[in-house]
Formats: C-alpha cells, sequence, structure tokens
C-alpha cells in the first residue's frame, strides 16, 4: 500500500498530523513554591523515555474528530435497525442532565451526607425496576449485560450453595447469545445446551430430559433471539423450579415486555436489564452500558455490595450482607448510564412504557407483513419486537445474507444483525424499535426489495457492495494475518 | 503426502501411518480463510478425539481433534507466520502435528481415503 | 413519548398484518400476566424533568475535595465531552459494519497507540469496564498462561479492586494472597518470601492506594525469577513522570483511566486499560481494532482477533465481556491529543508540586505524614483528631478532606489519605490547611 498517496487515506491518524513542540490546551503554570529537584523523587523511579503522544492543536483535535464521527452511520443519522440492539432515540435532554456539575463532581467514596441527591436517584431507580420486572431486589452496580450475567449466575449458585446444594450446570438454549455460556464458564459451572423446535422455541422434552439435580439454572432470553415469547414459558418455569433449579431471563429484549409483562409474573428468579438498549442510553460505539441485576426475596441477600438503603428519609451504602457475592465494580456502577435511564423513566411513565412497547411490536410485525413474501422461511408466528428472516432460498444464486447487508448501507440503511441467532442459516435480524416512522419502515422494505433483484440481475452489485461508504469492503484476512494493532512510522506489531 | 495413503475421521482430520496429522481439503474450504492455528505442546499425551488445536478463521475457530492416541511429537511451526498454508496446502506444507502413535490399530479403524470420500458424499 | 406513529397509521398497520386489534399479536403471552398494574410515577415532561433533576443535583453541591483513593478530579477541556457526544459517536454501536463505522474504528485505533504509547506496552484493547474489572482480569490470563494458582496482591492495592478481584476469582482455580505492608509499600524482602513455583502473578498498584510508589524494579525482578507474570495496576497522569509498566517488563498493565478527561460521577462510567506484552495478545480479553485495507486499498480499521471473543468461542472465550467502555476511550482519546506529550509531562509536574506543597503545610500545621515512601498526587497523614470527626465537620462546609482509612485498615484509624490534583492554586491549598488546622 502507498501510505503517502492521499486517496488511499480517508482522515490522517493523530500521529501523522502532529508536529514536535506544537501545544495543545494550555495548563496554568505552577504557583507552589516545589520543584521536582528538591523533593525526594528518586531518578530510578522517573520515566526514561517521554510518553510519545502527539502535538496537535485544539483546532486540529475538533476537526479531526468531527470528521471522524461523519465517517459513522449512527442513530441519530440513520436507520440502524441492529436486531437484539434495540437501537432506539436518545432523548438529549439526558445528556445535558448528566453533565450538571453537581452530578459530574460526584465523588463515589463521599459520605452519604453528601449524596442524598444522587442515592435518592439510585434508589428509585432501584424501586421502579423492581416494579416493572416484578422483581423484589435489584443490584445497579454490574457495568454490562455480561456482567450482569455474570452476577446473576454467581448469586444463584451462592443461593444453591446456601441450602447445601452443589449443581454444576447451568442449561442454555441452542439460540442464545454467546455471552451466556462465557459467563457460565466464568462463574466456573458448565454448559449444556437445550435444543430449539423448528419453529425456535425451547424443545421442552429435550429441557425435561436434561434437568436434574446438578442443574443450577436455565438462561432464558425472552422474548427469544428469534423474537418470540416462549409460548410454554409456564410449563417451563414450573419444570425448571420443581427440579429446585432458578429461572435466568437475559433482558437483552426486554423492550416488548415493558409495561406489559413482568418477568417475575412468568417465573423469572433473576434478570439483568440492559439499560443502554431498552432505557435509551447511548450505546456508545460499543458502551458504557449498565446492566442491572433483579432478583426474586429468596435470592437478596447475595446481591453484590455495597446497597442503596435508606434508613429513617436518610438514604446511605451499605456493605452489611454478609451472604453477599461481594463485588463486581471499583465503585457503585456506571452510574451516568443509570442517571439517564432514570431520567428516561421519568419521561415515560408508565402509559409511556406501554406505549412504547407496544409500538416496538406494532412495527416489527408491519416489517414482518410486508418482507414475509421476499423470504420464504419466514416463523409463522406474529413475533415481538423484532423480526428474524433467513436468507435462505430468497437471493439470487451465490448471494450471501453478508452481501445482501452490505448493500444495505448503500440504501443508506445500517445493517441488522446478521449470522444470529446460529440456529437460523442466514439469518438477519431487523429490530425497528418504536421510534422508527412507517415512511422509514416502508421505504426500508422497499430497498430490500430492490437488493433481493439486484441480487438475481445485477450479483456484482451485491458482491462488491459497499459502494458508498468512506471506505469498500475490508480484508478481513489480513487484518488478523499481519495484526497492526498501534500505529509505529514503518512497521506492522 | 498422498491423500490415498492416508487415513480419515469424521471429523475431518487426516493422519498418516508416520502420525503426521491435518485437516482435509474438505475442512479448509469449510473454515475458510485461516488466520491462526493453536498448536499442542510437544510432549502433550492426547487420548483419541481430543480437542488438542484451535483452528480460527476471521469469523470461527474450530476445534482439531486427534484422530487417534499418542504422544504428540513435533509441531508446524511454519503456521505460526504463515497460517494460510492450511488452506494452500492441507495435506503437505499445512500440516498441523506429528504424533507418535499409541496403537496403530485405532489408525487402521479409520476411514480411507475412499470411504472418507464416500462420507462426504453421504452428508 | 418519542412514538411517531398515528393512529390512522396504526390502524393502517394492523391492516397490512392482518389483525383486527393489536392484542391478537400477543397470542403466546396468557391473559392473566399481561398488562398488570404497576406502581410507577406519572410521566414528565422535558420542562419538569430539567427542573426535578436540577433540585436533586443541587442538594449534592459542594465548595472542594481532597478526595481521592481511585478516582481523581482533574480539569476537562470543553472539546473533549462537546466532541464525544456527537450523535455520530454516541448513538452509533459496536462497529460490527466496518464500512460504516470508521469513526469509531480509527478512534479506537488511535486509542490503543496512545495508550501503549503511555504504558510502555506492545498493545492494548479496546477498554474494560474499570480499572478493577481490567485487574481482576489480569489475574484470570495470568492464571491461565502459567496455569498456576496463586496470585499475590499486597495490602497497598487499593481495597475495593481487591474485592472485585475476589468476586472473579472465587469460581476459579486461582487464589488471591494478600501480604501485609506495614511501611506502606511492599518490601521486595516480603515478597520474595512470598513467591513460590504456584504464584501465577504479583499484583501491585503504583502509585499505590497510600499513594506511595512502590520499588517497582526490584519487585519485577523478583517476580520474574519464579516464573510469576508481572502485573502493573497505575495511575496515567503520573505516568508523565513516572516509569511506565513497559520500563520495568511488567507482563501485563491495568488501569483505571477515569483520570483522562472523564468526570467523577460517582463512580462510573470510567474507563479500564488493559495491556500486554505480545505473547499475550491471544489472551487478553475484550475487543481490538487492527489496520487493514478495503477492496481499493484504502487504509481502513476493523474489529479482529475476534475468535477469541464471546460470542464466536462462546464458553470457550478469553473473557465475557462485549459491550465495553467505548464513548469513555473515545472521549479519552480526545483528552490525549489534546494535552499531547508535553502537556502529560507538564500535568503531572503541577500534581507532584501542588501535592507535595500541601503535604508539607500540613505536616507544619501538626498533620505528619505517616510514610516516608516518595508519592506522586496522594498521601497520608496523621490526624490530632479522629479522621472521621474531621470529615463532619468540614462536611457542614461542604468540603471533602480525604479519605479516613481506618474503614479499610483498622491500624491506620487515625490517618487520613489526602489528595491534591492540579485543579488547586496554592491559595486553595492555604485555606484547606488553615481549615484543618482549626479542626
Amino acid at each position: 500500500m502507498n501510505m503517502n498517496s492521499q486517496e488511499k487515506i480517508i482522515e490522517p491518524l493523530l500521529f501523522e498530523k502532529s508536529v514536535p513542540d506544537r501545544a495543545g490546551i494550555p495548563l496554568p503554570a505552577s504557583d507552589v513554591p516545589v520543584t521536582l529537584e528538591e523533593s525526594h523523587f528518586p531518578a530510578s523511579y522517573q520515566r526514561k523515555t517521554p510518553c510519545e503522544w502527539p502535538e496537535l492543536s485544539e483546532p486540529q483535535v475538533v476537526r479531526h474528530f468531527t470528521r471522524l464521527s461523519q465517517l459513522n452511520y449512527s442513530i441519530d443519522t440513520h436507520f440502524y435497525p441492529l436486531g437484539s440492539c434495540t437501537m432506539k432515540h436518545n432523548p438529549k435532554v439526558n445528556e445535558r442532565l448528566v453533565l450538571l456539575p453537581d452530578f459530574v463532581n460526584l465523588h463515589p467514596l463521599r459520605p452519604h451526607v453528601l449524596s442524598q441527591g444522587i442515592l435518592e436517584i439510585l434508589f428509585q431507580t432501584e424501586k421502579w425496576l423492581c416494579e416493572l420486572c416484578g422483581m423484589d431486589a435489584f443490584t445497579l452496580q454490574p457495568s454490562a449485560g455480561a456482567q450482569g450475567e455474570l452476577t446473576g449466575i454467581l448469586v444463584g449458585r451462592a443461593y444453591h450453595e446456601s441450602r447445601g446444594e452443589k449443581r454444576p450446570v447451568v442449561l442454555i438454549p441452542d439460540s442464545a447469545h454467546g455471552t451466556n455460556p462465557a459467563s457460565v464458564a466464568v462463574a466456573g459451572l458448565s454448559v449444556v445446551t437445550v435444543k430449539s423446535t423448528d419453529q425456535g422455541h425451547v424443545d421442552v422434552e429435550d429441557l425435561k430430559a436434561k434437568l436434574n439435580k446438578e442443574v443450577a439454572l436455565i438462561m432464558m432470553t425472552v422474548p427469544s433471539t428469534l423474537g418470540l415469547f416462549e409460548p410454554r414459558m409456564a410449563e417451563i418455569a414450573k419444570t425448571v423450579h420443581e427440579a429446585g433449579a432458578l429461572v435466568y431471563m437475559d433482558g437483552a429484549n426486554l423492550n416488548a415486555l415493558v409495561g406489559l409483562v413482568k418477568p417475575g409474573d412468568i417465573g423469572v428468579d433473576i434478570l439483568h436489564v440492559n439499560v443502554h438498549k431498552t432505557f435509551s442510553t447511548p450505546h456508545g460505539g460499543g458502551g458504557p452500558g449498565a446492566g442491572p441485576v433483579g432478583v426474586k426475596k429468596h435470592l437478596e441477600d447475595f446481591l453484590p455490595v455495597p446497597r442503596v438503603i435508606k434508613d429513617k428519609d436518610v438514604y446511605r451504602r451499605s456493605l452489611n450482607y454478609p451472604k453477599s457475592i461481594g463485588r463486581v465494580h471499583g465503585f457503585q456502577g456506571n452510574i451516568g448510564v443509570l442517571l439517564r435511564a432514570y431520567c428516561y423513566m421519568r419521561l415515560q411513565g408508565l402509559e409511556g412504557f406501554r406505549e412504547m412497547s407496544e409500538s416496538a411490536i406494532l412495527s416489527a410485525n408491519y416489517l414482518r407483513a410486508k418482507l414475509k413474501t421476499l423470504f420464504p422461511k419466514m416463523s409463522k408466528e406474529y413475533c415481538m419486537h423484532e423480526v428474524v428472516v433467513s436468507g435462505e432460498g430468497a437471493f439470487g444464486p451465490g448471494i450471501r445474507t453478508l452481501d445482501v447487508a452490505k448493500r444495505l448501507l448503500d440504501y443508506g440503511f445500517y445493517a441488522p444483525t446478521i449470522y444470529f441467532p446460529l440456529i437460523v442459516p442466514e439469518a438477519m435480524m431487523i429490530e425497528p424499535t418504536e421510534n422508527e416512522t412507517k415512511e422509514t419502515l416502508d421505504s426500508f422494505c422497499q430497498a430490500m426489495e430492490k437488493i433481493i433483484e439486484e441480487s438475481k440481475n445485477e450479483p456484482d452489485k451485491l458482491k462488491s457492495a459497499p459502494l458508498t461508504t468512506p471506505v469498500r469492503r475490508l480484508d478481513e484476512v489480513k487484518a488478523a494475518r499481519q495484526l497492526n494493532l498501534k500505529y509505529t512510522v514503518n512497521s506492522n506489531l | 503426502m498422498n491423500p490415498n495413503d492416508l487415513r480419515y475421521t469424521k471429523s475431518h482430520e487426516w493422519i498418516s501411518a508416520d502420525g503426521t496429522a491435518g485437516v482435509t481439503d474438505h475442512a479448509q474450504h469449510e473454515i475458510t480463510d485461516v488466520v491462526f492455528v493453536e498448536l499442542p505442546k510437544v510432549g502433550r499425551v492426547c487420548k483419541s478425539a481430543e480437542a488438542c488445536c484451535v483452528v480460527e478463521s476471521v469469523k470461527a475457530a474450530f476445534d482439531i481433534y486427534t484422530p487417534v492416541s499418542g504422544e504428540i511429537i513435533s509441531i508446524n511451526t511454519d503456521l505460526s507466520g504463515n497460517p494460510g498454508l492450511v488452506n494452500q496446502s492441507p495435506y503437505e506444507a499445512g500440516w498441523l502435528y506429528k504424533m507418535k502413535i499409541s496403537d496403530d490399530s485405532e489408525r487402521e479403524k479409520l476411514m480411507t481415503y475412499e470411504q472418507y470420500q464416500e462420507f462426504l458424499k453421504s452428508n | 413519548m418519542f412514538i411517531p406513529h398515528t393512529n390512522k397509521q396504526k390502524q393502517e398497520m394492523l391492516q397490512t398484518i392482518g389483525v383486527k386489534s393489536f392484542d391478537e399479536l400477543l397470542t403466546n403471552i396468557p391473559q392473566s400476566v399481561l398488562r398488570p398494574p404497576m406502581n410507577l410515577p406519572a410521566s414528565m415532561t422535558e420542562m419538569e424533568l430539567v427542573r426535578h433533576m436540577e433540585e436533586l443535583a443541587e442538594q449534592d453541591r459542594l465548595a472542594s475535595s481532597y478526595l481521592g483513593a481511585g478516582a481523581y478530579e482533574h480539569f476537562v477541556p470543553t472539546s473533549v465531552w462537546a466532541l464525544a457526544l456527537r450523535g455520530e459517536f454516541a448513538t452509533a454501536y459496536t462497529p460490527y459494519q466496518a464500512e460504516a463505522s470508521q469513526g469509531t474504528l480509527q478512534a479506537i485505533y488511535e486509542f490503543q497507540t496512545l495508550i501503549c504509547a503511555l504504558l510502555g506496552m506492545d498493545v492494548a484493547n479496546a477498554s474494560m469496564y474499570d480499572g478493577a474489572s481490567a485487574a481482576a482480569e489480569a489475574c484470570l490470563v495470568a492464571a491461565k498462561h502459567t496455569g498456576r494458582t496463586d496470585i499475590l496482591i499486597p495490602e497497598t492495592v487499593h481495597p475495593q479492586t481487591r474485592q472485585v478481584i475476589d468476586t472473579y476469582l472465587s469460581r476459579s482455580e486461582a487464589k488471591t494472597r494478600v501480604i501485609q505492608c506495614p511501611k506502606g509499600i511492599l518490601d521486595p524482602e516480603t515478597l520474595k518470601q512470598n513467591l513460590s513455583d504456584q504464584t501465577a502473578a504479583l499484583l501491585f498498584q503504583n502509585p499505590n492506594f497510600f499513594g506511595g510508589l512502590e520499588n517497582v524494579q526490584a519487585l519485577s525482578e523478583a517476580a520474574h525469577k519464579s516464573g510469576a507474570l508481572v502485573i502493573a495496576s497505575t495511575y496515567p497522569v503520573a505516568l508523565g513522570l513516572m516509569a511506565p509498566p513497559g520500563e520495568y517488563n511488567a507482563d501485563i498493565a491495568v488501569a483505571e483511566a477515569q483520570c483522562l478527561g472523564l468526570p467523577l460521577g460517582y463512580g462510573g462510567p470510567y474507563l479500564g486499560l488493559f495491556a500486554c506484552q505480545k505473547e499475550l495478545i491471544r489472551k487478553m480479553p475484550g475487543r481490538v481494532v487492527g489496520q487493514t485495507e478495503d477492496n481499493d486499498g484504502r487504509r481502513a480499521f476493523v474489529l479482529t482477533l475476534q475468535a477469541r471473543e464471546q460470542h464466536i468461542r462462546r464458553e470457550k472465550a478469553t473473557s465475557n465481556i462485549c459491550t465495553n467502555q467505548a464513548l469513555c476511550a473515545l472521549a479519552s482519546t480526545i483528552y490525549m491529543a489534546l494535552l499531547g506529550k508535553q502537556g502529560l509531562r507538564h500535568l503531572a509536574h503541577l500534581n507532584f508540586q501542588k501535592a507535595h506543597y500541601a503535604a508539607s503545610e500540613l505536616e507544619k500545621h501538626g498533620f505528619p505524614l505517616v510514610f516516608k515512601n516518595p508519592f506522586f498526587n496522594e498521601f497520608v497523614v496523621k490526624c490530632p483528631v479522629p479522621p472521621e470527626k474531621i470529615v463532619q465537620k468540614c462536611a457542614t462546609e461542604r468540603v471533602l478532606p480525604g479519605l479516613p482509612l481506618g474503614q479499610y485498615f483498622p491500624e491506620h484509624k487515625d490517618h487520613l489519605l489526602v489528595c491534591v490534583t492540579e485543579i488547586k492554586t496554592k491559595q486553595d491549598i492555604d485555606q484547606f490547611v488553615q481549615m484543618l488546622k482549626k479542626i
């Protein structure tokens, strides 16, 4: 690659714009009578080579990151139907409120007398999450869904052990997110996979065959990753409970249920909530999220510490839970994310939440109805908040879901989640959320129709898509074989 | 290696009479471009059908199983710099490891080239 | 709220779907659990919400703070969040479609480069949840890599970091062992007595929880001699002056990088750094971005090494982490770019100088330093009255004087951990010393 050729570079790296001794943000001079030399700071403790950060002016930095931002698709600029990620509108007011100086300056180890405002917010957030989910207690500490899973599994494991039971196995349907088995592994338990039926539901007979005294819990995504509500949920929960195991719900798809169904009412003992999905906090290009975990009464004592408690109108952080699994965050969690979730709950109220979930379900089913003729292998059932289609038999010869996804980018849509769930061949998982207009949904379906036509008449267009994005299809094999994970003047790592 | 002289597993590994092992041409097609191979430690003693290597493509990782029991006596170090050899030459330069076969009768029980071709057709 | 469908459109949509009423779509949900009563507050308008939140925030207003202990008050240039919160960054997700996510991907590649330069390490990932979980994941990597079980941790590592490590390790083969440090730093001789052929790693924090600088070179050499890995937890701002982990051959470097442009925000979202030597690259948890090119030969960036991750490897993944702290990593990248090479050094100097001035003034006025170790911007003083009483008294003035250590270390019940950063002027410090003197 000729690195000197400008057209081969979309936006130079920070390091390529750096000039020695150029000043960035100025800091004031020292106003105290202390110098490094006089103090007790041995040379052997000091840095030998300077930290080679680039040297840029503030206007350069501003332009650089503004230009980078323009290379992204995002909710604010595009329809972003990434299934299972709930890419809904992120209210701008929340961004303003978390930057209130009094929130910004809140040190996490402040004494409670100087943190009553924030503690009230956290206390109420837990209470309302309990109400929406039908749970008895929540911890806000986990930083993301996967850390919530780990927390929930550790809580379940501690519960069984407190009753003198060793249960080393976790049942997971084959349609589950990869984080489920990965979290089970970190929690030191082993995974047994439960099959799905042809309709994509849990194969209850297979589940029953695998359920025994070894099983600590079953992890179910509700609605499932196929966007379907499990029709035999009540029976599953009853069977699992009779075997002495717990029902864990992966709340990734909670956006379909808020205000409509309390997970606690359908037999769920533990769940995590992805607030960056359901409660509208920005996804940030991959985080930060937050993954609060809710439990029924019998599991409350095992939640992480510190917990927020209210004691005679005074809010405190309490460590006094001897059965707790411990701490999962250095302080008390991704509070800035939870603050936004609190604001969102305040904006919605119960009626707002119901309307939200219903609208999400309506929009997904509308997409399903319009796409049905294009995708012959569509599931027979109505979906919840997202629709999963299989590309099998839908496209021209040799065209794969990946090609269609890339071509969608040319039509101005971010691609749906693809090749997931694993049990659907050539899967495409489309989640419109409650925020997209009917007009947008219509034009998405039109684009899909055109692309399928192209896949039959002009397959090369799809094979070489995207054509209009800042860069074309990438050589991922080269990226993995010749690892280059940081800028150096002349070489790869 | 001449594919006709090798023995094959249902999980698409091959092994020669001298204990050299790798993945089949069919397997490398399924895996697509190999970007990394994690090889076993020399000296490791494996039972048959034990996961001893991982072959990675960009979007997937595949466990590779030992066709028979034995001790790993050497590994193909060329793969660390050039994992694509598995794609280019699955039966020659893309071999994975060599093992000292504990019991040759185990190898005898594996599929011959013709049987493996039949197996592929029937799947 | 935020729903665009009109009633007419809803009817049209139901018609297209082929149902008469919305509830026909919910056939799998038993009526008995549908739309239960819920006790939630009524919805607020944006105008009401702003007022409500301002009132809550105001309750926690503060005059000034000398509290550090793992979360630090540093100046954040306005550009940092003005840029990071641009919708194109904030409302995108994990860059699965690289062609439509080059902004996020290039920024992460730049982040990895800046972090490697800062820490002196070969590779860095795209971030972890916080410094504590990064430390915990590092311990898991070390145990897996060495096949050993013991993780040695001096008590000079933040107690809350140690608690998170214990939670993460609670169900693994690996176990932590805490080494006492009566001198406020880990004595290399004490370390040597604790090392064995079962030691998977030594994890230390530098500057440590008491603000003191560890004898990193000696510690690292001793640990390596016994075949253990060295995990260094560090404070990025201090590395403008202090030797970075790469200079003393740490195998893994982790850090809480809240100090690089993130607000205190009551504990999060913060930014966990994880960097390592290249031998450990495939055992590294989390996402990583690599450079490649597109079909036209243009330079481009993409998520790589994904086969280690949970969405592919499931229960065999290097970690269960999926969503990380990407936006915080972006904000820190902007902060690092604004500061630059000279700025970092100057910033570290300011912290060092102001803290040393404050320490010497406090010492003059009856608050002697407890340890004689070199320190950066944080130090422990002995108080003439119980530190809890000082905190209580200062709270009435809405000032945070530091952290009483008795809650973590009974033997330090008379001691207060004080932090001074670049944001304090000489006048601030003088007033603070006067205030403490009067108590």
